[in-house]
């Protein structure tokens, strides 16, 4: 069998609404018609971490929630002085627009990548690998400010001491993510660049044959890592 | 069916067969907003709305923002419905664990005033 028979199947009509559910679920066959089994793992994947990321946020709900001590207020927690005008969040906001605006340049790598466009895939692929770099180097500087400010996981100077724990804990493991995504995709931004998926080049780690999907499924993962983001912003810093 | 509608169905069955192939118009919209949407919550935060009207902005804020990552970035308008319940249905059990943590920490806050700091 080839890998082209293994990874790729014609699906049969489908059935609108529940029904279409319940036939494609106990079709005994593949419950995912259209989606390929890598991206169908790439969503169980991104599943599990929504469940690592949802307790991690449930669990700063509930310290938050619990402790006698005020919370310290992340409005000020994170002001920036710029040109001596005290900005709120300033800095927050802006790693918010340079994820966002990496989710949009990923976007549009894993829509020429469908178009087999390597160029401008693998400039789009390599300005998403930036963007993600720039955030994490903020992230980086955020870090070294609370910590130079006397934030501990155990004790800060502005109310409850759990605010550094939950703090570190978040964005530590939210930043390894995107650490993660850029290293991902500067390692398949490569490979669309040296043109392994028109000539089937075996993959160093896999040995099998790559397909230009790979940039889709680095793209979910990246596009998750946003969406984890959007939630931490909103319970985390602005709440 | 106009002729457009009856030319785009066939389009979008081979897109399928091929992988996701939309305009690039969509992303650049959806980037757009994206955008605005996150300048509505940090203004959210800039002009200082507290209480209910502040939770409220920023819970729907966020919504936006999520649906329009997972349903168009992540292609997830159009996979089928098989793949998007066997995926968005489970993150429903967070909330629950989330609304059963909220009773808890309820609960422990209150021991920790009637009984002692903590």
């Amino acid at each position: 069998m080839s890998d082209h028979a293994l990874t790729t199947h014609t699906a049969p009509e489908g059935q609108p609404g529940l029904a279409g559910v319940v036939s494609d679920w106990s079709s005994d066959r593949t419950a995912f018609k259209t989606a390929t089994w890598g991206k169908a793992m790439i969503w169980v994947f991104l599943l599990s971490d929504t469940f690592i990321f949802g307790c991690f946020l449930l669990a700063y709900m509930t310290a938050r929630m619990s402790t006698t001590e005020p919370w310290p207020n992340p409005s000020e927690v994170f002001a920036l002085e710029i040109f001596g005008v005290n900005m709120p969040l300033i800095l927050i906001a802006i790693m918010t627009f340079v994820l966002i605006s990496s989710s949009g340049t990923m976007a549009m790598a894993v829509n020429y990548a469908y178009r087999r466009d390597r160029v401008k895939t693998t400039v789009l692929m390599l300005l998403t690998a930036l963007f993600g770099a720039t955030f994490v180097g903020m992230q980086a500087f955020e870090w070294t400010k609370l910590i130079s400010e006397g934030v501990r996981p155990w004790e800060n100077h502005w109310g409850a001491p759990q605010f550094g724990a939950v703090f570190f804990m978040i964005t530590g493991f939210h930043g390894t993510h995107v650490t993660i995504g850029v290293i991902f995709l500067l390692l398949m931004a490569r490979k669309v660049w040296r043109g392994d998926f028109d000539t089937g080049k075996k993959g160093f780690f896999t040995s099998r044959k790559g397909r230009w999907e790979i940039v889709e499924i680095t793209g979910l993962y990246w596009h998750f890592v946003d969406l984890v983001w959007v939630f931490i912003f909103a319970f985390f810093y602005l709440w | 069916m106009t002729q457009a509608e009856a030319q785009a169905i066939p389009a979008d069955a081979t897109a399928h067969a091929e992988g996701q192939q939309h305009p690039i118009r969509v992303y650049l919209i959806v980037w757009f907003w994206l955008f605005v949407l996150s300048a509505c919550s940090y203004l959210v935060d800039i002009l200082q709305f507290q209480g209910l009207l502040r939770w409220g902005l920023i819970v729907m804020l966020m919504l936006g923002k999520a649906g329009l990552i997972i349903a168009i970035f992540m292609h997830m308008a159009w996979e089928r419905l098989a793949l998007a319940y066997a995926i968005l249905v489970p993150p429903v059990l967070v909330v629950i664990f989330a609304i059963i943590m909220a009773f808890e920490a309820d609960y422990t806050l209150v021991t920790r005033l009637v009984f002692g700091s903590g």
